[in-house]
This record gives structure tokens, C-alpha cells and sequence, in this order.
């Protein structure tokens, strides 16, 4: 230690305000992306949600099911896909309050980077998980008897929708992440969130079959939009408006959390 | 952007009638110090002195209600920025993340402190080699020990070489063997030309490490100074008399009137403020041997800080600031 030359000629690199946000940023989501690489119950439940679902669906409740024309597996298939999408969005309020709760937030906001770098590393890494998830719904739902008839297009439109409202619900699960007060809030407070919204919709059976109010909110919610879009463009069912009230929906729900995540962040690591 | 040079040449920390409160509670009511350039610089005091909200006001974490405070000649509220680039912290809890290695973490902040790429890479193995985490550098944080965890911390904010440290608490909840080593990094840093400010609940961390002392309790400073001009405010050094059974504890305590300090039956202790030192002593010795009075041992003795902060902080009442040693 004798020769430790802690006033070492390290000089900062001085760039644009802009190039930090995306260099921190980048920083950021490599380590929230090796956060689920390396953590085993991110990786299972990444593989084995999405695999249970369908299975339970599909064979105990699909009997009984009745949609029509389609056949349940391919009725289903978008309901799993987007509930999933929503689940795997949601590790966002977790994994903010983790990092809350460890002090690692009180290091980073001493550091001279950009402020929003955090949680859009959060953020990006739940589009990556859910690109990861995506995949192995898509080969769960081909094992249970999804036959899509979509074309390249359809599978782009989806995709591009998926990732959209994906951004959605992690900005919205950001919010939860910096307002709970602790880890197990965190879990059930987007548990309670996300449930509803995904059995309260299109996602495992046709809306009208609901009881008046439980279908007006049903038919007019953002997961039953994209999951009705989603299923348009897979198996061709009819698309309505289904496809410009999710991306409104989700559009909305992006410009209206992210001012106050940012708000809530500055705010709550100041306390 | 360049520090102001009155401030850049003399202190690197300073720090006016800094304020602050958490709802009805006052935290900081009112502080003031300067830290000088490369010195280590001690904030001692008990739970809830107010040394942490201090250094998260210090470190920009937090605003301050009212005063002042410029690190390295930038203002903590106008450039926090500024103060960013110039501070390493060190928490009281290792921030370190768990998932990924001891290298990846070094990397991930030399990046965000701004280092170019190969900067970095050069600094991480350069503090994965003093810090001594070269075996455990490709090893997830999760695996390694408290003490492991606190270097890499501390490591951590040293990757970009900044002309402050702050520690709060580097030391506890560590074992007493990663307590000296930590102390001995602390020191060498200081050597290195670094100003370090730290927080400490223990006199003894304070006493090794500071070359100056500011004691805060309840949000005030109640006294500064080097470790021995502290430790001469309670005065002289003590005498810890142990009286032989086969004598009588009163009678020794009023053969030594006049002089105790303390006295501890049970122990068969008495404790003296010995003023002149050895005269002082032998005067007292010629009177407990006059009086036939066996002694089994005696014990002369520096006041230590712990003494200081019991006498300072009210804890012991005055002229008693022996404090409690037979716990």
C-alpha cells in the first residue's frame, strides 16, 4: 500500500449530458440483465410460470371453456403470453426495492451519473426477461396446440406490441417499487395489481360470459386490448379497435408514469 | 467549475451552521467544521448524533434545512455534481451488489464515476491487489465474508480516485481482526494524500485514526480537538488503587480525601485524579502506608476517549468521569 497512488492521474471522461444517460443506462441494464442470468428463482420463474399456466389452463379449465369457432389452445395463447408479459414487467417493483432497501441506492446517487439510469435498467432488463419469456411461451403453446396462421407481419406487430406494453407496466411497476415500504409489500403489491387485470380480461375466457360490471371493466382495460389485439393478428380473430386502444393505453401509462418515477426516485432516496 | 482557491489550498471540507430536521425532530441544529487538506477527520459521537444525516448532507444525499457546505470547494446544494465527482462514501451498510463479482463491481462504478474503459480495467486491478480480493475478484459479492464485503465497499468508492472520502462507520459490525486491517487501509489512504472524514461510535477507532476529533451528541458539537488535548479536558491522569482485603476499604478511602474520584466498593477500587503525576502519587502512597493500609495494585492511567465522551456527553457526572470500566 506504501506506493498507492490514490491521487492517481485518473481524469473523467467529459462528454455530453446525453451520452451518460445512455452510457449509465447501458451500465445499469447489464447489471439488472446478469441479475437474472445469475439469480436461480428469476430464471425459474422465467421457465416455469408461463409453462404452468398454459398447462393448467389449457387442460384443466380448457374443457370447460367454451370459444366457439377457435380452439382453446389458440384462444389461449395470447392470454398466457400477455399475462406473462405483465408478470415479468412487474419484477421491476421488486428489484427497485431491493436496490432501496440494500443502500446500493445511496452509492449510486452519490456517484456523478445520470439519475434515471437506475430504473431504466430495471426497465430494459424486464424487456429483456420478457423477450426470454416470450420464447418459451411460444414453444409451450406449440406443445399444447397453438396453430397460429399469422404472417411475418402479424409476428412483428405482435412483438412490437408485446415490447410496448411490456415498457407500460414496468414504468407503472416502477411507481410501486419506489412506493412500497418493504421487500414483501413489493411482492403481493403487484401481484394484487396484475391478477385482476389479467382474470378480468379476454386472457381465459370470451368477456361476454361476465357478469354485467365485471365485463364493462373487462372490455375496456388495457391487458384485454392487447391480448385481443395479440390474438387478431395470431389466429385472425377480429381486431376492432383493439390494437390502437392498447397502444393508447400503453402510450398513456408510459407518459404519465415516468414523471413520477422520476419524481418519486428523487424524492424517496432523499428521505 | 475549478473549486475556489481560498477553500481548493486550505480545507477540504467546510462546513456552516448546517441544519436539519426529520419532521418535529432536530437532527443538526447548527454545526460547524473544517476539514483540512489530507488529514483524517473524526465525527464521534452516540446513535442518533446526527454523524449519518451529516455525511448524507455531506454527500449530497440529502438537503439541508439551512447553513452551509463545500466539498473540495464545490457547494453541496448549487453543485452537487461537483462535490459528486470529488467524493468516494462509504456507507455504514457495504453497498456492494450481490450478484455480481467483486471485479464486476469495480468495473460498473469506475464507469459511472466517468473513467474511461481502460482507466477502469486499471484501477479495478489495482484495488483488487491492495485491497487484497484478487482470489475472490471473479467470485459473486454474495459469497464473501463481512469483512471481505467491506473492503470491496470501500475499494469501490476509490475507483476514481477521489481527493475525499467519506466513512460512515467503516468499522462496525466488523471482527476485531477485519476492524485492524480496515484501520490500516484508513491510514495508509490518509498517507496516500487523501482527506478522509469519518463517523465512529467508538473513542478508540477515533483515537487510533483521527488527527482531529469533533464530538457531536444530540445534533450539537460539544467539543473538538486532537485526541490529547480531548483527553486533558478531563483532566489529569488516574490512579486505580486496588485496596488488599486484609485492610479496610473506608478508612483507605479517608486516608485518600480529598483526592478520590471514584470508588467502587465491591472491587475494592478506588479510584484518584493524580494532578502533579508521580508526586502526586508518592504523597498518596506515603498516606495509605501511614494509615497501615495494604494495597494490591496500582494501576496509573491516561484518561481514555471513552472517559472524555462520558464526561462530555454528561453521562457521567462531573468529577466522576471515570465512567463505568467494571462492566
Amino acid at each position: 500500500m506504501s506506493e498507492y497512488a490514490l491521487l492517481a492521474t485518473v481524469q473523467p471522461e467529459r462528454r455530453s449530458t446525453l451520452y451518460w444517460l445512455i452510457s449509465d443506462s447501458w451500465i445499469m441494464t447489464k447489471r439488472s440483465v446478469l441479475h437474472i442470468i445469475r439469480s436461480m428463482d428469476q430464471v425459474l420463474s422465467l421457465i416455469v410460470f408461463p409453462i404452468m399456466f398454459m398447462l393448467l389452463n389449457r387442460y384443466v379449465l380448457g374443457g370447460a371453456i367454451d370459444t366457439g369457432d377457435v380452439s382453446y389452445a389458440n384462444y389461449l395463447f395470447a392470454g398466457i403470453l400477455v399475462q406473462t408479459l405483465a408478470f415479468g414487467a412487474n419484477y421491476t417493483t421488486i428489484n427497485l426495492a431491493v436496490d432501496m432497501k440494500e443502500g446500493i441506492v445511496d452509492r449510486f446517487r452519490s456517484l456523478p451519473m445520470s439519475g434515471s439510469a437506475l430504473v431504466i435498467g430495471h426497465i430494459i432488463a424486464d424487456l429483456v426477461r420478457n423477450i426470454l419469456s416470450g420464447i418459451v411461451i411460444i414453444l409451450a403453446g406449440f406443445a399444447v396446440g397453438f396453430r397460429p396462421n399469422a404472417s411475418l407481419v402479424d409476428w412483428v406487430y405482435v412483438v412490437a406490441l408485446s415490447l410496448l406494453f411490456t415498457l407500460a407496466i414496468s414504468w407503472l411497476s416502477a411507481i410501486l417499487g419506489l412506493v412500497v415500504k418493504s421487500l414483501e409489500a413489493a411482492q403481493w403489491v403487484g401481484f394484487v395489481l396484475i391478477m385482476p387485470l389479467t382474470f378480468v380480461s379476454s386472457a381465459f375466457v370470451p368477456t361476454h360470459t361476465m357478469p354485467r360490471l365485471l365485463r364493462a371493466f373487462a372490455e375496456n382495460q388495457p391487458v384485454t386490448h392487447t391480448i385481443n389485439a395479440v390474438r387478431a393478428w395470431l389466429i385472425g380473430t377480429p381486431l376492432g379497435d383493439s390494437a390502437w386502444l392498447s397502444v393508447a393505453w400503453s402510450l398513456g401509462l408510459i407518459v404519465i408514469s415516468v414523471p413520477i418515477t422520476t419524481w418519486l426516485f428523487r424524492r424517496h432516496t432523499a428521505e | 467549475m475549478d473549486p475556489t482557491p481560498q477553500y481548493a489550498a486550505q480545507h477540504a471540507i467546510e462546513v456552516r451552521n448546517l441544519q436539519k430536521s426529520f419532521k418535529d425532530v432536530d437532527v443538526l441544529k447548527g454545526i460547524d467544521f473544517n476539514v483540512k487538506r489530507g488529514s483524517i477527520f473524526a465525527l464521534l459521537g452516540p446513535n442518533g448524533a446526527g454523524k449519518t444525516t451529516t455525511i448524507r448532507i455531506l454527500s449530497t444525499l440529502l438537503p439541508p434545512d439551512g447553513g452551509a457546505a463545500r466539498i473540495n470547494g464545490y457547494d453541496v446544494v448549487d453543485d452537487p455534481c461537483g462535490v459528486r465527482s470529488s467524493i468516494g462514501l462509504t456507507g455504514q451498510f457495504a453497498a456492494v451488489d450481490q450478484y455480481l463479482t467483486g471485479e464486476e463491481n469495480l468495473l460498473m462504478l469506475g464507469r459511472l464515476y466517468r473513467l474511461s474503459n481502460a482507466d477502469a480495467r486499471r484501477r479495478t486491478q489495482e484495488l483488487l491487489e491492495q485491497f487484497d480480493l484478487v482470489d475472490a475478484a471473479r467470485r459473486p459479492v454474495r459469497t464473501y465474508s463481512g469483512g471481505m464485503k467491506r473492503r470491496l465497499d470501500l475499494a469501490m468508492s476509490l475507483i476514481a480516485a477521489p481527493p475525499i472520502i467519506f466513512l460512515d462507520e467503516p468499522t462496525t459490525g466488523l471482527d476485531p481482526r477485519s476492524r485492524l486491517s480496515m484501520w490500516a487501509l484508513i491510514k495508509d489512504l490518509a498517507k496516500s494524500g487523501a482527506t478522509i472524514l469519518l463517523t465512529t461510535q467508538y473513542m478508540e477507532e477515533a483515537d487510533q485514526l483521527a488527527d482531529w476529533i469533533t464530538v457531536i451528541d444530540e445534533g450539537r458539537i460539544i467539543a473538538e480537538g486532537d485526541a490529547n488535548s480531548l483527553k486533558a479536558r478531563v483532566g489529569a491522569e488516574h490512579v486505580d488503587l486496588t485496596i488488599a482485603p486484609t485492610s479496610d476499604f473506608m478508612r483507605a478511602q479517608q486516608a485518600v480525601d480529598g483526592h478520590q474520584l471514584q470508588a467502587v466498593v465491591e472491587q475494592r477500587v478506588l479510584t484518584i485524579a493524580a494532578s502533579n503525576g508521580a508526586t502526586t502519587l508518592k504523597h498518596i502512597l506515603q498516606r495509605l502506608e501511614d494509615a497501615q493500609i495494604e494495597i494490591e495494585s496500582v494501576n496509573m492511567r491516561r484518561p481514555t476517549l471513552d472517559d472524555v465522551f462520558l464526561f462530555l456527553t454528561g453521562n457521567g457526572s462531573n468529577g466522576n468521569a471515570k465512567g463505568n470500566h467494571h462492566e
